[in-house]
């Protein structure tokens, strides 16, 4: 089996984000300092003991207005992170300027056996009052449950096709149907590093020849009871009612970190071929030149693994063939968990010495929470805008950090080539990515 | 030209958790499905199933200890990757670089406490409001749920309990793309080797949905068996009275690694991993295509991938030796997967030997692939092909060679292992005899 070994690129960026819908308004808010952090209004979150989220306004995305009129019924069996995968699948498209079945009934840019569709999910929480209307009929008198009455009337309060809203590969499949994408398709399911491990999959399926392009990244949601009380289960949320200034609730690298804020998002790029992007006239917003990814070896799988994040590090330098000295800013997961902060200044310092305190760092959990599956897809949009506008975003969070430069700052203009993004997932998937610039 | 080998298999499956009883078990025509005990379901449409049993997978692992209350499904992966990993000779093999072995799993979620969690739904509904009060849901999930119980329900926790056992380092992935995840994890290892990202891969799947809402779902979704005669009867691949897959539970974990790693160490090939393709059905959520388009495109990527012409023959016989089959006994996938078949082989179709080892112990979900390639390196092995079972009363529609209810003997050099997963992912594995 010979692998050809091609330049991939990114060449069309599709963010969803408590923001908004798109890259735009994400950098926009980057670029002022605004974070998109709010008390939860979806439902009351009084019983948790971390009431703040990262949530995008009911009336700014309405997914039946972006997916074909075919397509349309298909979208009341879709879970809150299918409809972001689909909007930030959307997003891409149009960024990349692709004509696809999703987009008009014009000839494809790209034959969609060409096209793949990589998009990262987390374990989909069933909506509690959609599976609880269904459960209570099956409510004895005395309160308890009746599994007997459940396994023979009950469950028919079900809808049939509920199962198909929760299997993390449906936004996957809901985006290879609008889309018509039918090449390779897979659905990682790394926690925080679903996204990067899905771009680092594309890359390699485009680079042994088995598509020409790929929607590729991930979303997820953890704003519903469930997910939040999973989350909570991990000790990883910073305790908060939403009181005080929101935008220095997460502090990533921060030694005052509390913890981490969920969100709702997701990032999906269009990752495709040099030749592929050349021959369509289409324009990257950068290249993907180094990929590395590792496996921590800790005692927990909620902790990070400096040696795992240092290797992949290494790796992602070795492929772009480059130097730390040649990495310009740097997009850590930078999440506001402890453990976690040190494990990656611990391994960020391993590779770059004491300079990594002079590198500038893009932090996005302060402004869209932790969206899990979907944070890498954001961060690796950003990270892609700003080598597209030579631009470093503003952080939030702490003044100051110790040993990396993560503290608060304004936006200003910087000469970047090269950004490494970081990726460190519950469950120890390392991922780090390094993008160049495309010199127009 | 870097080539991948296998050098190490492991199951844990409804027929015995290990490769000589299951093996036999599936020679002998015997069938692992029976009234399920993990739960009462004496009152579902479905009261059986493929159940693991007699398995305790403390046995399997260095000390229990590290692995904190690990859920079923990683209990499972344990199992089968310390089969592989020991007839690998990895157990004893001190020179490995451990950032150079890396795991890709097709792993499920966790096993859903469905007790806790109608105890908790249910008492929280407010009938005024006609939802949940999210404050009482929440006090009471406090009460009722274990917190690490839900932490396992994450799908990459058993990539995390078999590269802690084994000390893996190198990439790591989990994919969950429904049935044929774990294929398309082989599919994927084996390009993290071709792109010589590692030298060694633990790949494989680990699943159970065998649970109270597991079973809900595919039962609402009509999907299962809901046969009332003999459970042994109940998966029925390819037959005209096909009325549904039976939900089976397990793990399948191989070793793939590189010729030269293998050779380097001494250890003994199994097979060679030739081809992978994959496709998607971009079609419906809840159909295949009617004409096979997903399926028969990964097939032909895989063949393609492994040079070999379907329409070819050696000695008179098509290039590859038996097919095993996705085969659900459900009357799309087998209708449909026997359509991609014919598409792809042509006049070679009806001479393929094709089997489906879910006629004698279930759906094994995002398990199955791995199993069934295992399956597949043991005909290599053996030269015996495992039939499809129950095929008593055959869809006169479907006519190849289903190697109905008896096994055989038959010379395989060649194999292909195809699963197709609901929402569409289609993945193909070809795996051949190993010649240096």
């Amino acid at each position: 089996m010979a692998l050809p070994n091609e330049k991939v690129v990114i060449s069309g960026v599709g963010v969803i984000s408590c923001l908004g819908v798109g890259i735009e308004p994400l950098w926009e808010a980057m670029l002022q300092g605004k974070t998109g952090l709010m008390r939860i209004e979806r439902f009351d979150p009084s019983g948790f003991s971390s009431q703040v989220a990262g949530v995008l306004a009911e009336d700014a995305f309405k997914v039946r207005k972006i997916v074909p009129k075919s397509h349309r019924k298909a979208t009341k069996v879709m879970c809150r992170d299918t409809e972001l995968a689909v909007g930030a699948a959307a997003e891409a498209v149009e960024s990349a300027g692709l004509t696809t079945a999703g987009t008009s009934d014009d000839p494809p840019t790209i034959p969609p056996e060409r096209v793949g569709c990589h998009i990262g999910a987390g374990l989909i929480s069933a909506e509690v009052n959609e599976l609880a209307a269904a459960l209570v009929t099956s409510k004895k008198e005395d309160g308890t449950f009746d599994l007997a009455h459940w396994g023979g009337e009950g469950m028919q309060n079900l809808t049939p096709l509920w199962l198909l809203k929760y299997l993390p590969n449906m936004l996957a499949c809901h985006v290879t149907i609008v889309h018509d994408c039918q090449g390779p398709s897979n659905a990682i399911t790394c926690c925080e590093a679903a996204s990067g491990l899905s771009i680092a999959e594309s890359r390699r399926v485009i680079q042994r020849g088995d598509a020409d392009a790929c929607l590729s990244g991930g979303a997820e949601d953890r704003v519903n009871p469930l997910a939040l009380y999973r989350q909570h289960c991990t000790g990883r949320l910073a305790d908060t009612n939403g009181s005080g200034d929101i935008s220095a609730i997460v502090q990533p690298f921060s030694q005052n970190a509390t913890g981490t804020i969920i969100g709702e998002g997701g990032g999906v790029m269009i990752v495709e071929s040099t030749s592929s992007c050349e021959t369509r006239g289409g324009t990257p917003w950068c290249s993907i030149d180094g990929v590395g990814c590792r496996q921590s070896f800790c005692d927990s799988p909620l902790d990070a693994d400096p040696n795992a994040i240092a290797s992949a590090i290494n790796r992602a330098l070795e492929e772009a063939q480059c130097e730390p000295t040649d990495i310009d800013v740097i997009a850590p997961l930078g999440s506001g968990i402890k453990q976690v902060d040190n494990a990656e200044r611990e391994g960020l310092t391993e590779v770059f010495g004491d300079a990594l305190s002079s590198i500038s760092t893009i932090t996005t959990i302060p402004y869209t929470g932790n969206c899990m599956a979907g944070n890498g897809g954001i961060k690796i949009g950003v990270a892609a805008k700003a080598l597209q506008e030579q631009m470093l975003p503003a952080r939030l969070g702490a003044e100051t950090t110790e040993g990396i430069d993560a503290g608060r700052c304004d936006a200003m203009p910087m000469k970047m080539n090269k950004v490494l993004i970081l990726t460190v997932g519950e469950g120890g998937q390392c991922v780090a990515i390094v993008l160049g610039r495309i010199a127009s | 030209m870097i080539r991948i080998v296998v050098t190490g298999m492991g199951w844990v499956t409804p027929l015995g958790n290990d490769l000589d009883t299951v093996w036999k078990r599936m020679c002998n025509s015997d069938s692992a499905i029976a009234p399920i005990e993990r739960f009462d379901a004496s009152s579902f449409p479905t009261k059986f199933a493929g159940q693991v049993r007699g398995y305790d997978w403390t046995q399997y692992v260095k000390d229990a200890t590290i692995h904190h209350s690990p859920a079923m499904n990683s209990q499972f992966a344990l199992g089968a990757a310390k089969q592989a990993w020991e007839q690998a000779g990895l157990g004893d093999f001190a020179g490995l670089n451990t950032e150079r072995a890396g795991i890709y799993m097709g792993a499920g979620e966790g096993v859903l406490d469905f007790s806790a969690h109608s105890m908790i739904d249910t008492h929280s509904w407010d009938v005024e409001d006609d939802m949940v009060d999210p404050v009482a849901w929440a006090k009471f999930a406090r009460e009722r749920l274990d917190e690490w119980g839900e932490v396992e329900q994450e799908p990459n926790m058993p990539l995390w309990h078999v590269a802690k056992e084994y000390g893996l380092r190198g990439p790591a992935f989990n994919c969950l793309t429904a049935c044929a995840a774990s294929t398309q994890a082989i599919g994927e290892a084996t390009s993290v080797l071709l792109h010589g990202d590692a030298d060694v891969m633990l790949t494989g799947g680990a699943h159970t949905m065998l649970h109270a809402l597991g079973i809900t779902g595919f039962n609402r979704l009509t999907a299962l068996s809901t046969f009332d005669g003999d459970p042994k009867k109940a998966s029925k691949p390819f037959s005209k009275d096909r009325g549904g897959f039976v939900m089976g539970e397990g793990s399948g974990m191989l070793v793939l690694e590189t010729l030269e790693h293998a050779l380097a160490r001494d250890a003994t090939p199994l097979a060679e991993i030739i081809g992978f393709g994959s496709s998607a059905d971009a079609y419906r959520i809840t159909d295949l295509h009617p004409e096979g388009r997903g399926p028969a495109a990964a097939i032909t990527n895989a063949l393609e991938q492994a040079n070999i012409d379907p329409h070819g023959t050696a000695d008179g016989k098509p290039l590859v030796h038996y097919i095993s089959a996705h085969g659900t006994s459900t009357q799309e996938n087998d209708s449909i997967e026997t359509k991609a078949i014919k598409l792809v082989f042509g006049e070679n179709a009806s001479n393929v030997p094709v089997s489906s080892i879910k006629s004698m112990m279930g759906h094994l979900i995002a398990a199955a692939g791995s199993v069934e390639l295992i399956t597949c390196i043991m005909s290599i092995q053996t030269g015996m092909l495992v039939p499809t079972i129950n095929l008593d009363n055959p869809d006169p529609e479907l006519d190849l060679d289903y190697v109905p209810n008896v096994a055989r003997y038959a010379h395989v050099d060649c194999c292909v292992s195809n699963s197709f997963g609901f929402g569409g992912q289609n993945n193909t594995l070809v795996v051949k005899r190993f010649e240096l």
